[in-house]
């Protein structure tokens, strides 16, 4: 089970954000920054698998921005590391060489997000 | 329009989340998803059947096939090209359906053949160099492993796991422990195998693999390597920061420790650095089963002492130590032992102890529950003091507290302190396992509650009650679940809460009151687990043990073969290694040991049940998995006593008196029993006296014969000798429905009639012969039907109807899930005179109503139950006229649908019933005004929302 998706960028700038259990408005920020920081925190050689409390968070970096999942114990994490990979080839696709201001001006983000969600299956 | 189906298909899922109950009625859709023609309309439907698997996979079996196939199309490349995502045919999708088939194949060997092609199919096509495939292999693995074993799966499985272990990419290896922690717990000898990599990440950079690699550990620990692995989770801790981290690890420690702790030292150690880094963040259950422990002991009582004179011993040490602070759970532990068990130290005198306690209680750096903790370890001891000063000082200084709770414990040691003998009497040493006789009821304050009822004081309620009043005061739907006020009437009477508080304060046992006060409440029936020396049943747990060990003694014998190639190829180069890979291998040797085979523990010369004296954790699953099984007892014992009860029918057998019949002689005993019987039942006279013989000719036939074919459902002699006995004896027994004229030619007449047994529904078919020539070779089936299990009968092909008589044929009729209304159908065959076969047809209606009966419980099961049941549907209904009352509603209720009024609490009642063969449903009703607040709770997700439909009818109709 997906618990949220986050786009963040290194200065901790959260460019997009979906959850699929419910958190406080509040909390997600704090919740955000924390996760920034672990993945911050992490070199190349580390895997891109975190534990974070009691869920797992996987990241994938590009220029400067994360992408994270935070999922839970059931989770597959190889299969949500490439999914984030095909978000972002379609995202490629869409805008024609993505890049941040792409993904923070165009609200269109959105619905290739939902639409790579779905199709490749989760929801 | 593809995209349409998808999207509802999805908002079906969302609902189905949300509301499982909501979207039963349409589960024929979701099959119908699952065969759409575009794949992204299938692919959307998997979820919810991933979903609806994971909560119950035997309802889905039938679907494997269908499941197998798409994977194998899947697999073979028929999708669309679109589909692929670097060149692999929708891999997500392939995820998806693996996981689904290791959830139906688990533990089922007939649905796991049907998926061993694709799953072979899977792990061979899945070797294009690409992480995508890696997640496919991992998933493949997984479900390998879940589902009944094959061997050369299995093999090809522990292949690729090794393929993962032993990759450069740390995903992949990440994914690879994480494979070998799912995997070791069936075949441990894989860990062998990949020992030396094991270890390397043991000592892995990177935390998280690291982390990954003490869960694995973690599971194949035994007696023999636990201290090696303790004291590796152990590093580990100390260099965490994460709060979640040390929780989780810390209880894990904990088990292990007390599962398997070589000797008395070790453990204690192990449990002081335990409680020293976790702290206060650490589960409460940890220094309470620490302590549980302690007290209640093993069976072997100077091991009992030994490890409790230990614990002292260590704690007295321990704060001699100057400027450490331990955390103040840990100080609270310590001064309950040394409270409880100083009395074990042979050169230090109580009056140390004191002493030592009483600099603790000073320190700034503890807060006033330790503090309370620590008074209580000093009251315990001061009657085993000999000279009081530093008593005395204590007294002095904590009854002036600003703290009223220390000044309290203060002051009850002042007291006690004036009247040693009896301090000593309250205060027994050692005896902290033995309840107390205290009088609950307070009985010596009677004359002192005489005294103010007589000078008009209010007379004492419950809590409940007070509750209960203020509720019904203010005319508001109770939103609070039952349980709270249900446990509370365990302590009503007189029996006040401040009763129990003080007696845990003078016994100084405060976490033994505790646990009992909860045992109480939750655990009836457990208790006799426990006794004064410990676990009762405790050969059960090591025989469980040795069965655990059992499965794998040959594959192990190889796998020894093959440890012992690689120990003999390891000496071989052993010269060339450096010694930092010297250590390694030691490390292997101690991590591993006792995965092999039995003789390998033997040589090591260690008996295997010493190791097991911490038994702990296994205890404690046992006494749950007690509790479970007296919780089924229960719902048995219930089933069986509702199923005493009959569905008398007076009316029935007056009219049948009347008659004058010649079968009233055999009813006579029957209706005494039946009289005296229906005094205690509560009625069910509306139904009855609509419940006539509708065509009394048939029973009047002196000619009547009956037919009773063996019932399969209960199979025992003794059910066969009662069924022997005549059908219009069950008839009366009881209730059942008018007889009806399902088809007629005109040769025959075929009526039926239902029988409400207790234990399932009897349809009858009285096939009657109204011509004058008798029929030949008459047979009547009934046709499988969808939601029923209809127990067939041998001999329902009859040779000869007579003439102008009747035959009946019983079915007995089982419902497998619920539904509304249902139908049965059938049809009657036979031959007149050697000519032609004639066959007729017929159906009945069932209905969800036909397969409820009571359950009988009381009301505190029912508090009980009701906690336990999950599914539960709210609903509002208004009441006609007539039912405005609350008694008539009941009624009402009780004889349409068969309820079990449980109990009536001013305007709310409680009612039971439950579906057979076994599925009991709550419902808790209140009234307010001519609106009815009915709410459904149930083990089952459907039958709550049929009920209420029913009930819904029950209140239109009257």
């Amino acid at each position: 089970m997906i618990k949220f998706f986050l786009m963040v960028n290194k200065q901790g700038q959260t460019r997009l954000s979906k959850y699929y259990e419910h958190v406080e408005i509040n909390k997600r920020t704090l919740l955000e920054t924390e996760v920034i920081k672990s993945c911050l925190s992490r070199s190349n050689e580390q895997c891109s698998f975190i534990e974070y409390k009691d869920f797992k968070l996987i990241y994938r970096q590009y220029a400067a921005l994360f992408i994270v999942v935070g999922v839970n114990d059931t989770e597959n994490e190889m299969a949500i590391y490439e999914f984030i990979h095909n978000f972002v080839e379609v995202l490629d696709d869409y805008f024609s060489r993505v890049s941040e201001l792409d993904v923070s001006f165009f609200s269109a983000v959105n619905q290739v997000f939902h639409s790579t969600w779905q199709r490749t299956g989760w929801s | 329009m593809e995209i349409i189906r998808r999207k509802a298909v999805l908002a079906l899922y969302k609902f189905y989340l949300i509301a499982p109950n909501q979207v039963q009625h349409i589960h024929i859709k979701f099959r119908k998803a699952l065969c759409d023609r575009d794949v992204g309309v299938m692919a959307a439907s998997l979820h919810i059947y991933l979903r609806m698997i994971k909560e119950n996979s035997s309802a889905y079996k039938d679907l494997t096939g269908s499941f197998v196939t798409i994977l194998k199309q899947v697999v073979g490349g028929k999708l669309p090209i679109d589909f692929n995502y670097h060149s692999v045919p929708a891999p997500w999708l392939q995820i998806q359906l693996l996981r689904i088939l290791g959830l139906l194949g688990k533990d089922d060997q007939r649905t796991s053949e049907l998926m061993y092609d694709v799953l072979d199919e899977s792990l061979r096509r899945a070797e294009l160099n690409h992480n995508v495939t890696y997640a496919i292999l991992f998933e493949c693995v997984h479900t390998v492993y879940s589902i009944y074993p094959k061997s050369e799966l299995l093999e090809k499985a522990a292949k690729c796991i090794g393929k993962f272990v032993l990759s450069p990419k740390i995903n992949l290896k990440y994914l690879g422990l994480k494979a070998l922690t799912y995997v070791i717990q069936q075949d441990p000898t894989l860990a062998l195998q990949h020992q030396m990599t094991i270890i390397e990440c043991l000592d892995h950079p990177d935390p998280i693999i690291k982390r990954e690699t003490l869960e694995l550990l973690y599971r194949i620990t035994n007696a023999q390597n636990i201290t090696v692995i303790v004291q590796k989770m152990l590093e580990y801790l100390h260099q965490s920061k994460e709060e979640y981290i040390i929780v989780n690890l810390v209880g894990k420690i904990a088990e292990l420790a007390e599962k398997y702790a070589p000797d008395n030292a070790w453990f204690i150690q192990t449990m002081n650095a335990v409680f020293s880094v976790g702290g206060d963040v650490m589960h409460p259950d940890i220094p309470n089963n620490f302590l549980r422990l302690l007290a209640e002991g093993f069976d072997d009582e100077t091991e009992n002492q030994q490890l409790r004179l230990y614990a002292v011993q260590s704690y007295f040490t321990l704060l001699d130590v100057e400027n450490v602070f331990y955390p103040q759970r840990f100080l609270q532990v310590m001064s309950w032992v040394l409270g409880e068990y100083s009395y074990l130290l042979d050169k230090e005198t109580p009056e140390e102890v004191i002493t030592k306690l009483y600099k603790l209680l000073r320190s700034d750096s503890i807060s006033s529950e330790t503090k309370a903790w620590i008074i209580a370890a000093v009251t315990k001891l001061t009657p085993q003091a000999h000279s009081s000063n530093v008593v005395e000082r204590l007294i002095q200084e904590f009854t002036t507290s600003l703290d009223t709770c220390l000044r309290q414990h203060a002051f009850e040691l002042k007291h006690l302190h004036e009247n040693v003998k009896f301090m000593k009497g309250l205060l027994p040493v050692d005896k902290s396992c033995e309840d107390m006789v205290v009088d609950a009821s307070l009985s010596f304050l009677d004359g002192f509650v005489a005294e103010e009822l007589s000078q008009g004081a209010a007379p004492y309620k419950p809590h409940h009650q007070r509750q209960e009043e203020k509720l019904s005061q203010e005319k508001v739907l109770s939103f609070e679940p039952y349980g709270l006020s249900f446990s509370s009437s365990g302590f009503s009477g007189r029996q006040s809460p401040a009763g129990i508080s003080l007696g845990s304060d003078i016994s100084g046992n405060s976490t033994e009151t505790g646990l009992k006060e909860t045992n109480s409440l939750k655990l009836e029936g457990i208790k006799k687990l426990w006794g004064k020396e410990g676990y009762l049943p405790k050969k059960e747990s090591k025989t469980g043990d040795e069965t655990e060990a059992l499965p794998v003694p040959q594959e192990n014998i190889i796998m020894e073969n093959v440890d012992q190639i690689i120990t003999k190829n390891d000496q071989s180069q052993a010269l060339t290694q450096s010694k930092e890979e010297k250590e390694k291998q030691l490390l292997a040797s101690s991590l591993f040991v006792g995965l092999g085979s039995e003789s390998t523990i033997n040589l090591l010369g260690k008996a295997d049940t010493l190791s097991h004296k911490f038994r702990r954790k296994s205890k404690v699953k046992e006494t749950k998995s007690g509790q479970t099984t007296t919780a089924q007892n229960m719902t048995c014992s219930s089933f069986s006593s509702s199923s005493n009860v009959t569905y008398e029918e007076d009316y029935y057998l007056d009219h049948l008196q009347d008659r004058g019949d010649k079968e009233v002689k055999k009813f006579s005993l029957n209706s005494e029993l039946l009289d005296s019987e229906s005094l205690t039942e509560l009625p069910l006279v509306e139904k009855i006296s609509n419940c006539r013989l509708s065509a009394p000719s048939l029973f009047a036939d002196n000619n009547m014969e009956v037919f009773h074919p063996p019932q399969s459902t209960a199979a025992s002699v003794a059910s066969e000798i009662s069924l022997a006995a005549s059908l219009l004896e069950e008839t009366t027994e009881h209730m059942h429905s008018d007889l009806t004229e399902v088809c007629n030619n005109e040769t025959i007449s075929v009526s039926s009639y239902k029988i409400w047994k207790d234990e399932c529904l009897l349809m009858v078919w009285s096939v009657f012969n109204k011509s004058a020539s008798e029929l030949k070779s008459a047979n009547l089936e009934i046709a499988p039907a969808e939601n029923f299990k209809i127990t067939e009968q041998p001999g329902c092909c009859l040779p000869v109807i007579e003439a102008e008589s009747t035959k009946n044929f019983q079915y007995s009729v089982q419902m497998e899930k619920p539904f509304t209304e249902g139908n049965l159908s059938g049809f009657i065959n036979y031959q007149v005179m050697d000519t032609h076969s004639v066959q007729l047809e017929f159906s009945v209606n069932l209905s969800l109503l036909d397969f409820i009966r009571p359950l009988k419980i009381s009301t505190e099961d029912f508090g009980k139950l009701w906690l336990s049941f999950a599914n539960d549907v709210k609903q509002n209904v208004k009441m006609s006229e007539s039912q405005a009352a609350l008694p008539s509603t009941l009624k009402a209720l009780q004889q349409e649908l068969r309820l079990h009024v449980v109990d009536i609490i001013g305007n709310e009642g409680l009612l039971a019933c439950q579906l057979l063969p076994s599925i009991p449903c709550l419902l808790h009703f209140r009234v307010h005004g001519d609106m009815l607040a009915l709410w459904f709770r149930s083990s089952c997700s459907t039958l709550p929302d049929y009920l209420l439909y029913q009930c819904q009818k029950v209140m239109e109709g009257s």
